[in-house]
This record gives C-alpha cells, sequence and structure tokens, in this order.
C-alpha cells in the first residue's frame, strides 16, 4: 500500500471580520452621530495600527471559522474530489496546502514538490503577448525556463492560439485567454497538483479536453491530484474518492457516488432568505460599487414546475451606479445554464441609481419552465451591456417538484424545460 | 530527493534563504516582466528615463547653483556635480517607491502562488538598475563634453550602487509589509522621496553643511552614497568623509537588518490581508 504523499492533522484557519453595528440605519444618521462613530473606530484602529494587530472596518469584530479541525490522508497518486458549498472551506484548504496562507492551528506534511492552480492565468499580464505570457506563467507557477521552452510547442498546439502568438493578450477573446492559461498549468509536472474551479470558464469542448489532460496526469503519470469543482459529472469522472466540506469541517469522505447524492439532498436550499453577501464569489471584478445582499423568496419553496414564483433581490450600492441590470440563472449541476431571466430583456429596463444605500428588485415569473430536478441557481449583475458589478454562478442549489399541471406519469428526475404552447389536434371523428 | 513540506502555524522556514535560491528564476521572470512593461504604450518609451534626471539637474544647477551660487566640489562643473547626485537619487527614490508598492501591485500573485515574497520587492530595484544605467550614458556625454576625465576612483563606483540598493530596500522592506496592512504607507513613500530630494545633497554640495553637522547629517544614508559617488566621478576633488560614511553605512545596515526582520514577521499574513 503506496504512503500517505499528503496528511492533515486537525488542521483549522480563522478570520477577524469586521460588523458595523446598525447597518440599516447607516444612511439617516445625524452628521453628530457619525463623527462620533468614526472617531471611535479612528480610536480603535489607531490602537490596532499600534499593536500591530490587523485593521478591522466596522464596529464589532468578530473571529470566524473558515477551517476547523480536519483532517484526512491522501495517498501516492490518489485524485481526491473536494465538494462542499460556497464558503464551506474549499478555497481555504488549497490555501494553506498551497502555503500561501497559514493555518492558524494543525499540522500538514506534504511529500514532494506541490504546484497549484488556484485561478486560470495567475500573473498574467495583459500588456504582454501570448508568448511572453507563457514564459511568465510557467515562471511564476515553478516552471523553469529551460522546462518551458522543452514543451513550448505542446504548450501552443494544446491551446490552439498559434496564430497569436505575438499579440498582447489583453486582445484576446476570453476563450482563448483561458486556453492559453489552462495549457500552461497542464503541463507542470510536480508530484502533487492541487486544481481550484478553473475548469468554470472556457467553453464545453474545451472543458473536455482539459478533464481528458488531468485524467491523463494522474492515470498515467500517477500524480496526486486535488480537485475542487462544483461541477459534480467531472468530479464524479475523474475521482475514486471524495471529501465533503460543510460549515468548515469535514462532513464526509470515502467513495464518491454516496458522498455526492448525499451532498446533493442536502445542499438544497430550502430558506426563505439566501445571504448573497456571505458568499464567496469565484472572482471579485474590479468595479465594486453595486454588491447584491440577498434573495429573498416571495413565494413558497420549493419551486414547483409551471407555478408563478416571486422573489425579491436585495442589493447595496456605494456609490452612483448607471445603467443596472440584474439577472438570475438556472444552470444544472454540470454547470451548463438553461434557463435565463434578466431585467433588460426583452424591454431593456436598466435602471441607474444615484444614491448610495440598499436597495432592491422585485421578480416575477408567471409560470416556471423548468422540469422537476435539482437546479443551481446563479445571479448576476452588470452595468451597461457588458460592464459586470457582481456575479455569484451557484449560489444556491434548489429543487424544483412538480406542479399541478405537471404531467403525473414523468419520471421526477428529468432535468430540461417544460413549457406551454399551441396545439392543434386533428383526430377523425368516428 | 524526496522533498518533504510541513505547514505549521508559526513554524519558521528553516532552509528561507535556500527556497529564495531555488525561486531565483522567478526572480528574474518578474524583472523582466518589470522591465518589458515598464514603458510599453508610452510614445517616447524609454527616453524618460533620459528625460526625467535631465530636466531635474537644469532645474537644480539653475536654483543651487546660479539663484543660489553654491560652491561646487572642487574644480568640478556644476552640473558635472548636480547629476553625479541624481544618479544615485534617481536610482534610490525609483528603487524605493517601486519597492514599496510592489506586494500591492502583485496582490494577485501574493493571493494566489507561493514563493519567498522576498522576491518581488527586490525583483523591483532591477527595472531602478536598468533606468539608472540609461541615464548612466548622459553622465558619459556630460563628461565628455566638459572634458573631464574620470580618475582610479570610478572603479570603486560599483560598491556605491550597491550601498544605493541596499539604503533603498531597507526602508522599502519594511515599508512594503506595513503598506499591505495599512494603506496609509502608500501615500508616505511620495512624501519622503520628494522631501529626500531637498534634505539629500542632491543639488548642492555636501561641502556646504557646517563641519560640526557633517556627522549628523550623514544619518541620512543617501549623504554617504551621494557623496561617495561624487568621490568616485570627479575623481576625488574632495576627500571621502570617512566618519560620515561609516555612519550611512551603519543606518543602512540597521534598515536593512530591521526591513528583513519585519518583512519575514508580517509576510505569512499577506496573503489574507492583501
Amino acid at each position: 500500500m503506496p504512503d500517505a504523499v499528503i496528511t492533515v492533522e486537525s488542521l483549522s484557519k480563522s478570520y477577524l471580520l469586521g460588523h458595523r453595528t446598525g447597518e440599516q440605519a447607516r444612511y439617516n444618521h445625524t452628521l453628530r452621530d457619525v463623527i462620533a462613530r468614526e472617531a471611535h473606530n479612528f480610536t480603535r484602529k489607531a490602537i490596532d495600527v499600534f499593536r500591530g494587530r490587523q485593521v478591522v472596518q466596522g464596529d464589532e469584530v468578530e473571529e470566524f471559522w473558515a477551517l476547523k479541525n480536519v483532517s484526512f490522508e491522501v495517498k501516492e497518486g490518489e485524485v481526491l474530489g473536494i465538494i462542499g458549498r460556497n464558503g464551506a472551506g474549499k478555497s481555504t484548504l488549497l490555501k494553506i496546502l498551497s502555503r500561501i496562507t497559514e493555518p492558524t492551528n494543525g499540522r500538514v506534511v506534504l511529500q514532494g514538490r506541490v504546484a497549484s492552480l488556484l485561478e486560470v492565468g495567475t500573473g498574467f499580464h495583459p500588456e504582454l503577448t501570448g508568448r511572453e505570457n507563457i514564459f511568465l506563467n510557467g515562471g511564476v507557477l515553478g516552471m523553469t525556463q529551460r522546462e518551458i521552452r522543452k514543451k513550448f510547442d505542446e504548450i501552443v498546439s494544446f491551446a490552439e492560439v498559434e496564430r497569436f502568438l505575438d499579440t498582447p493578450v489583453k486582445r484576446y477573446s476570453s476563450g482563448m485567454y483561458v486556453r492559453l492559461a489552462f495549457a500552461v498549468a497542464a503541463h507542470l509536472e510536480p508530484e502533487i497538483l492541487i486544481i481550484d474551479e478553473v475548469l468554470a470558464v472556457g467553453d464545453a469542448e474545451f472543458q473536455k479536453k482539459c478533464l481528458g489532460k488531468m485524467d491523463e496526469v494522474s492515470r498515467r503519470e500517477g500524480r496526486t491530484v486535488l480537485f475542487v469543482s462544483h461541477n459534480m459529472g467531472a468530479i464524479a469522472s475523474l475521482c475514486p474518492n471524495v471529501i465533503w466540506l460543510d460549515h468548515a469541517s469535514l462532513r464526509g469522505h470515502g467513495a464518491t457516488r454516496p458522498i455526492i447524492d448525499e451532498y446533493l439532498a442536502h445542499k438544497i436550499n430550502l430558506e426563505p432568505v439566501v445571504q448573497l453577501n456571505r458568499i464567496s464569489r469565484p472572482h471579485y471584478f474590479q468595479d465594486d460599487r453595486l454588491r447584491l445582499e440577498s434573495l429573498e423568496w416571495l413565494s413558497s419553496l420549493p419551486l414547483r414546475h409551471g407555478e408563478p414564483i416571486k422573489a425579491r433581490i436585495h442589493f447595496k450600492t456605494r456609490a452612483s451606479v448607471a445603467d443596472v441590470g440584474i439577472g438570475i440563472g438556472f444552470s444544472t449541476l454540470e454547470g451548463r445554464r438553461l434557463l435565463t431571466y434578466e431585467t433588460d430583456f426583452p424591454d431593456g429596463l436598466r435602471t441607474s441609481i444615484p444614491h448610495p444605500g440598499v436597495h432592491s428588485v422585485d421578480i416575477e415569473i408567471d409560470s416556471l419552465p423548468l422540469a422537476p430536478d435539482v437546479y443551481d441557481l446563479d445571479v448576476g449583475c452588470r452595468s451597461g451591456d457588458s460592464h459586470p458589478l457582481d456575479y455569484i454562478p451557484s449560489a444556491i442549489s434548489l429543487e424544483v417538484i412538480p406542479g399541478p399541471n405537471t404531467p403525473g406519469h414523468i419520471v421526477r428526475k428529468d432535468a430540461g424545460v417544460r413549457l406551454a404552447c399551441k396545439w392543434d389536434w386533428k383526430c377523425k371523428k368516428k | 530527493m524526496q522533498h518533504v513540506i510541513v505547514i505549521e502555524a508559526g513554524r519558521r522556514e528553516r532552509n528561507y534563504w535556500l527556497d529564495l535560491w531555488r525561486y531565483r528564476e522567478l526572480f528574474r521572470v518578474l524583472a523582466w516582466r518589470d522591465l518589458s512593461v515598464r514603458y510599453k504604450q508610452t510614445v517616447i518609451g524609454v527616453l524618460w528615463a533620459l528625460i526625467r534626471p535631465l530636466l531635474t539637474m537644469l532645474v537644480l544647477t539653475i536654483i543651487f547653483g546660479q539663484i543660489a551660487r553654491l560652491p561646487s566640489d572642487g574644480t568640478a562643473p556644476y552640473p558635472l556635480m548636480v547629476f553625479a547626485g541624481i544618479l544615485p537619487w534617481t536610482f534610490f527614490s525609483t528603487g524605493l517607491s517601486e519597492a514599496s508598492n510592489s506586494l500591492i501591485n502583485n496582490a494577485n500573485l501574493i493571493s494566489k502562488v507561493y514563493f519567498p515574497r522576498l522576491i518581488v520587492p527586490t525583483a523591483t530595484v532591477v527595472v531602478a538598475l536598468v533606468d539608472f544605467l540609461i541615464s548612466f550614458s548622459i553622465l558619459i556625454l556630460m563628461m565628455a563634453w566638459y572634458q573631464y576625465l574620470p580618475g582610479w576612483q570610478i572603479l570603486v563606483l560599483p560598491v556605491f550602487v550597491l550601498l544605493a540598493f541596499l539604503a533603498s530596500i531597507g526602508p522599502a522592506l519594511w515599508i512594503t509589509a506595513l503598506n499591505v496592512k495599512y494603506r496609509d504607507f502608500r501615500y508616505v513613500i511620495p512624501f519622503i522621496v520628494q522631501f529626500g530630494l531637498y534634505v539629500s545633497p542632491v543639488g548642492f554640495s555636501s561641502s556646504v553643511v557646517p563641519e560640526q553637522w557633517r556627522l549628523l547629517y550623514s544619518l541620512n544614508p543617501m549623504v554617504g552614497v551621494i557623496d561617495g559617488f561624487r568621490w568616485c566621478i570627479l575623481g576625488g576633488q574632495r576627500g571621502l568623509y570617512a566618519p560620515g560614511l561609516a555612519m550611512s553605512i551603519g543606518v543602512t545596515a540597521f534598515f536593512l537588518w530591521f526591513g528583513i526582520r519585519r518583512f519575514r514577521t508580517m509576510e505569512k499574513s499577506f496573503a489574507d490581508l492583501i
């Protein structure tokens, strides 16, 4: 039996979080209140600086455990999937294993060189050409220049960007960018490879190619791989074993199928208010004037096929934002979008929000066309047609159950969209 | 050889310096990136490295040499003496400001990949060094114009370049680490640089400082560096003031030790705070 390559012993990590008290009343305080509070905050921060502590914004400081007492082992050549909701501690675990951040308690022993891919194209510089970025990114990920030169042609042909090698990557389409970035990473040769949700981007065909490459890396070359994904299909096909993190703790560890089933059953969200601000985003956009705060179901849960839905999305702005468009989408658990609703379709209904504060928008769907199954809900907003503000893919999972008019004889799990239309029967009458 | 990595809270890397050496390739890559990006999408590109010191030299020569009529070092032409001061000063100030902002500018790297963080601020100094070499060509032209021949002392110049590098990296390490935690320090640097130009002997010779204050004045590490540069370039027009130089080296060494120490203690929390 091969030895453990990764040993994790009671690993914990805590962060400090700041809160503002009386958040709602914040915008109609008198000037005197504001000055008093700011003065109080300033004193606290000054003391923090003096003692060399972390500066935390807000009135109250709370300790938050991102990871609590997690232990497991990974054997050589094993491909281990890591599943869990957003904010369950997956990314924190990977960051500790990649030595980016230090644990608060506990211990990890890694046997071998580690390469981690927590983001596609880490260190890519937009001004540099594709060729230059291959060398830059390779260097950042720990390849020597000689290794990169040796694999250069392979990387380029995997990425399919031959024609654009000498174009700055800022002129690349997002698909080309992702392909190039993944191609560099796919040619790393460490003993332990750590991969975070990087396949969520890129087109389906390329995703398939990447999964194939990863499978090859682990199976043929005997590398140990840790793989985080929300894509249950990818997890099931790549990883014989998974660990399931839930609320910072280890909830399950073992063969993939049963754990995924249990996880999916557990993941379905039935809470009437979904706190979107608590969910970590896969990427934060540079423009952070607007943050999605929460999603409140005004109609009852679970959602029913063919029935009306009402919901309210609360969001907060820090400054004036023009032409805001908000949308929600339903995706399969494999991450393929099935259904999208946006405020600006079809009437171009966007709105400008001149004042900072907490606002909301109501959505009303007359008849939910989704067939009964489990779906992920994505929420996002943008300014104008293409300027992203905030985006939370797979914010929660929801189950859609058959409505009163759903044909009863159809098997319950039958994802897709089932819509009404006009039918005209022409039957012979005797 | 099997590589074993142990991760624990508060664990001091035993082979930190060895790790730094292993990552030398990354140092090269980052320095090369900063260099190739520096003058992208500018019209006159690298000429900026020539124009800035040249204009500063002109202004300082007019203010201190023409208007205030301060004396030069021995028989050296005033513009030449000023330029011999601007060279190390620009090197120092560019290095200091680039390195101080380096961690924040590379936030995406810090939060996504592991490497000894010391690489980031030190790699930026390469950019300052290249700018320095480019403006050094102006000095050569000026010396040809004034038909001024340097003495054997010019051979010692690399020592003072190294001293200028150490003088900038020490405080820069401290400030860049603080910058991650408290963004206030971003506003401190431009101030230090602006202020420093006038309290360091850039536009004038340090010989105008009264004798009894010379040692105290050398607490500014750049005094030793600039004096050293002038001694090398102007061929020892004025002897080196040894106690002052020793004092500047001492202050530089202290800041270097202090900067590295502070940087190392804060390094582990960078990814959480940035």
